[in-house]
């Protein structure tokens, strides 16, 4: 490497941004400006596409007019390969914005004599550049230079001094190139573009396919590592980076009901918090669509957006489905309110469907999303794939305060709790069904597994489809364990019975106690008759007593007066308020 | 480079040696400058060209830095390129020609001395 491209490196590296979508997140900016980045991979990952893009938004997005020089294929052949993704590349090169060269070798016309150089090739893309005064430049598939052309080394040297060439050009290059075996280019390739390597794969398991991109290196700058899912579609490539979403987003303290009144009471009263996401899981046939349909009702009813993914059922069956348990869904789809997405989980892969599902979201617009059931995706081992896929979609709902309706089928025979754990920590509130066999017959039961964020209740439910929707009732919950159904039924009547027998039974005591009491105050007046007749004969013998004392009193006075006695007798008057008056009362 | 050339356009050069028999070889040579590659390879065309096809052929000389364009055209990679336009088929040869016997498999002229 030369003394130049040293120093430029220590300065900060400039970037040009591809507006790929997804891919300048992942590489912090974009390409190292100036300078090649290798993009390689298998047939038919898509390389073509990406420098093709890469190109075409760099002139439109900007300004930047760029250079296709194409090594497999022809100008016709690419023009009409990407006017399916929605470029007109027959405009931009009429208007001089891109340059589309098609450089053919056939090795079987090619004799070689002697030495010879590249010279031609470096007099095309130097003259296609100054042509239109490129920016950028894409050599795709240049190592087919390797099968057209005779001689290696001489190959090896030219392409050396090409890439150093275009470097001293300022271009932004973009050159593709064949995987190799066990190595990234089929012929090292990677040895001499050694700024940028981006790596594209086309996987295909249990038969759906996927596509991930990577960044195998990127001197001077950081970037994401991992492998990326992505897309081609009509609007181009578009990766999605997990990280770069990430948990930044903010949480909404509102609540909205989950159309069920009971239920809101168990989430302490106001149901789902909004931009959450909430799982219901249980074993077939316990209710869950039912729960969702009963959540999207609720919703259109509040004039809400409803956006709901369908992997099992079809539009159609669902709304008649629902009608019986009472829920009318067609009113809000004629209104706009609620739309269905029906597709098979197996109709393509899990990018695709996140990919459709983000850009379905980002059309409708929705406030609430639907995703009926989600275990649909899973088949075989590919569990972590599902995982990453619903934690991009969590995150990208979460970021626009989508709140997340999931359902899942658990298998009858596992634990809930592990079956589901792979998803658990994406779920804010789970809501967990299950049937209670008891007594020759299946009931469901609801409860809430958690609930982030709020106090949310402990207990078991009864869960209930009417034709009215759906009831929650309490469970019986006794000495004989917890009741459902008939049995609680049963259960019940029999504890009305005995608590009817109770409640006589306190009567009984009562009107016993009253008696009793009636009995005792009758005793009370008895004696209190008895006292007062006691007290008047008493005051009676009071009263003659006195009046016998006064009479002797009197009889004395009158006696001393007839004596002419001087002095009145004392007596009396001890007589009157001493012991003698009491010692004569008796 | 050396021969008497009628020019046609600017960086082309033609060579023809003879005028009495129709051309039955039209051979061009596509450089990029005066390098020692081009220079060479002229020489050894010449060289071939008299030894083999004396009076039958004709040398387009094409500089390609003097016009670019048709390195698109006749879709030239590497340079020096030996095209023979006639007879067909074309075949084009690529290096300095300097192994004599590769430039006559490649114009088809070994079946001929042979």
């Amino acid at each position: 490497m030369s003394e130049t491209d040293t120093q430029s490196q220590r300065k900060t590296l400039l970037k040009s941004r591809t507006n790929i979508q997804g891919l300048d997140e992942i590489t912090g900016g974009g390409l190292p400006k100036g300078r090649p980045t290798l993009v390689c991979g298998g047939a038919g990952c898509g390389k073509t596409l990406f420098a093709m893009e890469f190109l075409v938004r760099g002139t439109l997005d900007f300004n930047e007019p760029g250079v296709f020089i194409s090594f497999e294929e022809t100008e016709k052949e690419l023009a009409s390969n990407v006017a399916s993704l929605g470029f007109d590349l027959n405009d931009l090169l009429r208007r001089k914005k891109i340059w589309l060269e098609h450089i053919y070798i056939d090795r079987g016309e090619i004799e070689q004599s002697g030495e010879f150089d590249l010279e031609g090739l470096f007099i095309r893309i130097h003259h296609a550049i100054e042509s239109i005064g490129a920016r950028r430049v894409v050599l795709d598939t240049v190592e087919s230079l390797f099968s057209g052309l005779p001689s290696p080394q001489i190959l090896r040297a030219e392409l050396r001094r090409l890439l150093r060439w275009l470097k001293t050009k300022g271009v932004t290059t973009v050159i593709t190139a064949e995987r190799g075996q066990g190595e990234l280019t089929r012929e090292g390739l990677e040895e001499y573009v050694s700024d940028c390597v981006i790596l594209l794969d086309h996987r295909v398991n249990d038969q759906s396919s996927i596509r991930r991109l990577r960044v195998v290196k990127y001197r001077g700058s950081t970037h994401g590592t991992n492998e990326y899912p992505f897309l081609i579609d009509e609007d181009g490539f578009s990766i999605l980076p997990v990280t770069s979403l990430g948990l930044n987003y903010s949480s909404s303290l509102k609540r909205i009901s989950s159309g069920i009144p009971r239920l809101d009471t168990m989430l302490s009263g106001k149901g789902y918090f909004r931009g959450s996401t909430v799982l219901v899981s249980g074993t077939a046939g316990t209710g869950k669509t039912s729960i969702a349909a009963q959540f999207v009702e609720a919703a259109c009813k509040r004039n809400e957006r409803v956006l709901f993914f369908t992997f099992e059922e079809s539009a159609q069956q669902l709304v008649r489905n629902m009608r019986s348990i009472g829920i009318n869904l067609e009113p809000w789809m004629k209104k706009g309110l609620l739309r269905f997405h029906a597709t098979r989980p197996t109709h393509y892969g899990l990018e695709t469907h996140l990919t459709t599902s983000i850009k379905l979201i980002n059309s409708f617009e929705p406030d609430i999303v639907v995703l009926d059931p989600i275990n649909a995706f899973v088949s075989g081992q590919n569990q972590t794939e599902v995982k990453t896929m619903l934690l991009r979609l969590v995150d990208f709902l979460k970021m626009k305060g989508i709140t997340a309706f999931f359902t899942n089928l658990t298998s009858a025979d596992e634990s809930i709790e592990i079956t589901d754990v792979y998803i658990s920590s994406l779920i804010d509130t789970w809501l967990l069904l299950r049937d209670i066999e008891f007594g020759g017959e299946r009931n469901r039961g609801l409860y809430v597994l958690k609930s982030r964020g709020m106090e949310h209740s402990n207990q078991i439910r009864e869960f209930k489809l009417t034709n009215q929707g759906i009831d929650l009732l309490d469970v019986y919950v006794g000495p004989g364990g917890v009741l459902t159904g008939s049995a609680r039924l049963s259960q019940e009547s029999k504890d009305d019975a005995e608590q009817l027998l109770h409640r006589q039974e306190i009567v009984r005591q009562q009107i016993s106690l009253e008696r009793k009491r009636k009995a005792m105050e009758a005793q009370i007046a008895l004696l209190r008759s008895e006292f007062e007749a006691e007290e008047s004969q008493a005051l009676k013998v009071i009263g003659i007593d006195k009046a016998r004392d006064e009479r002797f009193t009197h009889d004395m006075a009158r006696m001393a007066k007839s004596r002419m006695s001087d002095v009145l007798t004392k007596p009396a008057r001890t007589v009157k308020n001493g012991k003698g008056i009491r010692g004569s009362t008796r | 480079m050396k021969a008497n050339h009628g020019t046609s356009k600017a960086g082309r050069r033609t060579v023809r040696p003879a005028k009495s028999r129709s051309t039955k070889w039209l051979l061009r040579l596509y450089v990029a400058g005066q390098t020692l590659k081009s220079v060479t390879a002229f020489n050894n065309l010449k060289i071939i060209c008299e030894e083999q096809l004396k009076g039958q052929y004709s040398i387009e000389v094409i500089d390609l830095l003097k016009n670019p364009q048709l390195a698109r055209d006749d879709q030239i990679l590497a340079v020096p390129t030996l095209v023979r336009k006639l007879p067909v088929p074309v075949r084009n040869i690529i290096g300095d020609l300097s192994n004599t016997e590769r430039v006559l498999v490649g114009l088809d002229l070994i079946g001929h001395s042979a």
